[in-house]
């Protein structure tokens, strides 16, 4: 627990030095970034000792604030949540100088490495929190530092605009969760979280309320549809390394938020499995219909944030089911899916977003219809890119795959079940996931293919250039986790063990058992991959030897006939997934225009009367 | 004998793959009164093309030289797990049907990123309607999975295949049935064949295939042209196992029924290709889906 604490202070000191020596840009970076570096260093190290030795850590102070206490407790549970937090926070902030070198000015500087350190501080004390007054200040921390980031290019209208967008959105969620802590918290009599769940055992009609205010609260942070209208708005106009930030981690504390709720909430029903199951295919799906029509890259990121939000739910939900109807199968290997797709949505989309920051950095835009050929200018930037594309569809071998295979397994073991509404409940689920993958493949193959491959369609990407050293070599940190976990995945699928356990309260001995069905097949799984990479190296030797001193030229491609082909002649990105779109134009319309269209004023007053019929309904 | 009996699936695909598509050659000149193209053909266009040198694209990049690569090795891999009717796979392990839908997607990525580098509008236009019906044919196949699993009680492909057998047949033959549908229709999108796609087409507007491969040479278009029939062969074996459910367990009975049952798979993929014009591009979707539903409502008749 101390190092949790002193990773908090040492956040905290960078931020503050940073803003300190605003005067001095270098140092001010230097501050901010060495604050963040270390910070993350300790805490990577409380979390993975508590996963390792699987012990929790309880700490508990007296507090000056009145109704609440000072208690954390970091369990398995809390510990893999932090592994995306501090993690990220640590490769983001290697990434982060460079990329801010000669961005604004020095208060500018200082803002941006004290408000991203705090959002990490504050990420982890909501993970850490026990009590109820402790969590919600700590969200509070976390849902408001990122409006900072968010409006760091302040004199774009569009920024500020997103960024009132944002603030809120994530107080429109924040109601419903001090609603659910102030109902709690009177109940129980005290703001400890074991307090809570005493109350909520035998009393199913409260659990199901506060499991309600929980999924629209903590789903708002996530990003599920339909309250996701802020993601695409405010991630995309932070800086990169921020929205990697946001993106990888700060939803996932949503996620975590719900998890949580769930622990403390006992049995749970049937049907709460039902609706996430529900809202996480349709969040999945709409998501990344969204995604494929987007026109810049940032955009379509934030959008597939929003698609593998859902698949993580969708996971969470057949573990729910599964937990409600006693079948161990579907809670073991559903809840492990939904928990492995957080820590692997964390690194593919934290890398996405830090490659989407250097494309921007080298060609000065975003707009695909500017974009192409940077793989020739970028070599790094764009085989890590490749990476995080082919890792985020769930192509084998990347770590993508093994969460999907976990999702798919679980459809399947489900198919099979004698009762049937389970089996459809399972078929339904494979035909998701299956959509799923098969749009994000068509999504990722513009996203790469438009930006990267191909010629350019701008001067500005014709003169691109690699980024810096420190940015790349972030993304080729992450880059390399994947096919880690990829090829680890017996290893790191049994060792979600504890933390499944602390998720759903089964018996250690029971989960383990049942992982192990799974890291079976798994292994040969990756013995397959491995034969796959061997051959794949053979075949291309054996071409290179077919190729060996034959006449290889170079020349135009085929046009048909016409000789003057140009850059602008290229397949563009909207007419790739037009045939898509087109198809699908019921969903990627806006059916949501009546409640949402982007007045400030209308969504703080939902904000104000959400409120106040809330707590008034609460009282009674 | 086990370690022979596992390596047969492999080897014959490896060996007879391009001979399916010879056969459907033959086929549709047969219909169309021409002689055909000699029956070793596709191995003397893959020769040829191995001994050729190659022309690259001026924009294209080494994603484009991985491409034909990948494509064809995903496809040695998946042959390691795919059974051929009542011929066991070497490898065995639940879940497995996933892995090969898997490697699957991995090599259609693949072609689709290598079409897009050479910076062509015809590929990028054969790379999106690709990812369009890739993307519909993919739940589809999982979905034919799933009532195969269903029917057998098994979550791996070769048990799954051992249990298909005649009295399979006879207790659920709506559903088998609906399913074999389905997997028929995917084994015409998968390997672009009429009514989705022509391979012989002259028209580059129309194609999908094809034009995703047009500047591919050499090494490379010979690596693609022996993919194309290991992938044929490999949806038609999925097809094929399913409709002939001889389980004898002697090897070479169950061995030259399958023979002869992909023999007769090309036979009626050439008499649909002699006997239907292609559907127009925005039709295609519907085909897809169509055929997906089928294996749905054969899901639905099992449950009940």
């Amino acid at each position: 627990m101390f190092e949790f604490l002193g990773a908090i202070l040492l956040l905290l000191v960078g931020g503050m030095a940073a803003v300190a020596s605003r005067a001095r840009p270098a140092l001010c970076q230097t501050a901010g970034q060495s604050g963040a570096v270390a910070g993350s260093m300790l805490g990577l190290v409380a979390a993975v000792r508590i996963l390792v030795s699987g012990q929790p850590e309880a700490m508990t102070a007296t507090w000056l604030m009145p109704g609440g206490g000072f208690h954390l407790q970091i369990d398995a549970l809390a510990a893999f949540f932090l592994l995306p937090v501090f993690g990220l926070s640590l490769v983001t902030a290697v990434y982060g100088r460079s990329y801010l070198a000669g961005r604004g000015d020095g208060s500018g500087l200082a803002g941006c490495w004290f408000h991203s350190n705090l959002l990490t501080a504050g990420m982890a004390s909501v993970i850490a929190a026990h009590d109820g007054l402790l969590f919600l200040v700590s969200w509070e921390i976390m849902a408001l530092s990122p409006f900072f980031l968010v409006i760091f290019d302040d004199r774009r209208a569009t920024v500020r605009h997103a960024a009132w967008i944002y603030l809120a959105a994530t107080h429109l969620g924040t109601a419903f969760l001090l609603v659910l802590f102030v109902l709690l918290g009177n109940l129980a009599g005290g703001s400890d979280f074991d307090g809570y769940a005493a109350v909520l055992k035998g009393n199913p009609g409260l659990a199901s309320l506060v499991f309600i205010l929980a999924l629209i609260g903590f789903g708002s942070k996530a990003g599920i549809v339909p309250v996701h209208v802020w993601l695409p708005e405010a991630h995309p106009v932070a800086p990169s390394h921020a929205s990697a930030l946001m993106s990888g981690a700060m939803i996932k504390v949503g996620i975590y938020g719900l998890v949580r709720i769930l622990t403390l909430l006992g049995p749970p029903q049937p049907w709460w499995g039902w609706l996430l199951i529900a809202i996480g295919a349709s969040s999945g799906v709409l998501g990344v219909l969204f995604a494929m029509a987007q026109h810049d890259l940032k955009r379509l990121l934030a959008y597939s944030s929003v698609e593998n939000i859902g698949i993580i739910l969708l996971g969470i939900g057949i573990g729910v089911v599964g937990l409600a109807t006693g079948m161990l199968t579907l809670t073991v290997i559903g809840f492990a899916a939904g928990l492995l797709h957080v820590v692997n949505h964390s690194i593919f989309k934290g890398l996405l977003f830090l490659g989407a920051g250097a494309v921007q950095h080298a060609s000065h835009s975003l707009e695909f219809e500017q974009l192409g050929g940077l793989l020739k200018r970028m070599p790094w930037t764009g085989a890590a890119f490749l990476a995080g594309a082919a890792a985020i569809v769930g192509l084998p071998p990347l770590n993508g795959f093994i969460s999907e295979f976990l999702l798919f397994y679980s459809g399947f073991a489900a198919v099979l079940d004698p009762a049937p509404h389970i089996a459809v409940a399972g078929l339904i689920a494979i035909i998701v996931m299956g959509l799923i993958s098969g749009l994000a493949a068509a999504c990722f193959a513009k996203a790469f293919g438009v930006a990267f491959l191909g010629s350019p369609r701008s001067a500005e990407a014709g003169n691109a250039h690699e980024v810096a050293r420190p940015m790349w070599a972030a993304m080729a940190l992450l880059a390399v986790l994947y096919l880690v976990i990829g090829l680890a995945a017996p290893l790191v699928v049994a060792a979600l063990a504890d933390v499944v356990t602390a998720a759903t309260g089964v018996a250690t001995g029971l989960v383990r058992a049942q992982l192990a069905t799974v890291t079976g097949p798994l292994t040969t799984t990756i013995a397959v991959f491995g034969v796959l990479i061997g051959l794949a190296l053979l075949a291309w030797l054996f071409r290179a030897h077919l190729l060996w001193a034959r006449r290889i030229g170079s020349g135009p491609v085929w046009g048909c006939g016409y000789l003057f082909p140009s850059a602008r002649m290229q397949y563009t990105a909207s007419s790739f997934v037009q045939p898509l779109t087109t198809q699908f134009h019921l969903f990627v319309r806006n059916r949501l225009n009546v409640l949402q269209h982007g007045h400030i004023h209308v969504y703080v007053l939902y904000v104000a009367a959400t409120l106040v019929a809330l707590l008034l309904w609460a009282s009674l | 004998m086990a370690a022979f009996a596992s390596v047969i699936s492999p080897v014959c695909a490896l060996v007879l793959g391009p001979l399916l598509l010879a056969l459907i050659n033959r086929t549709k000149a047969f219909v169309a009164g021409r002689r055909g193209p000699p029956l070793l053909q596709p191995y003397f266009d893959i020769a040829k093309y191995l001994r050729r040198g190659a022309v690259y694209g001026d924009a294209t990049s080494w994603v484009f030289r991985l491409g034909p690569v990948v494509n064809l090795t995903v496809l040695f891999a998946a042959l390691l797990i795919v059974p051929w009717g009542a011929i066991r796979s070497p490898l065995s392990f639940s879940g497995d049907l996933i892995v090969v839908a898997g490697l699957l997607a991995v090599g259609r990525f693949a072609i689709v990123l290598a079409a897009l580098d050479t910076g062509s509008s015809f590929e990028g236009m054969g790379a999106s309607r690709e990812v369009h019906f890739a993307a519909l044919a993919e739940p589809a196949l999982l979905l034919a999975l799933a009532v195969l699993a269903r029917v057998t009680g098994a979550l791996s492909l070769t048990p799954i295949y051992q249990g298909i057998t005649a009295s399979a047949w006879v207790a659920a033959l709506p559903t088998l049935a609906l399913a074999a549908m389905t997997l028929l229709v995917l084994a015409l999108v998968e390997n672009s064949r009429i009514p989705v796609d022509d391979p012989t087409t002259h028209l580059e507007l129309t194609m999908i295939h094809e034009v995703m491969v047009l500047d591919h040479s050499g090494p490379d278009l010979g690596y693609i042209h022996y993919a194309a029939a290991l992938k044929l062969w490999i949806l038609g074996g999925l097809l094929v196992g399913l409709v002939m459910p001889l389980r004898s367990g002697a090897l070479w009975l169950d061995g030259s029924a399958m023979l002869l049952g992909m023999a007769i798979l090309a036979v009626v993929i050439g008499m649909i290709e002699s006997a239907m014009a292609r559907y127009r591009l925005v039709h295609v979707p519907q085909f897809i889906v169509g055929a997906a539903t089928l294996s749905v409502v054969g899901f639905i008749l099992i449950l009940v």
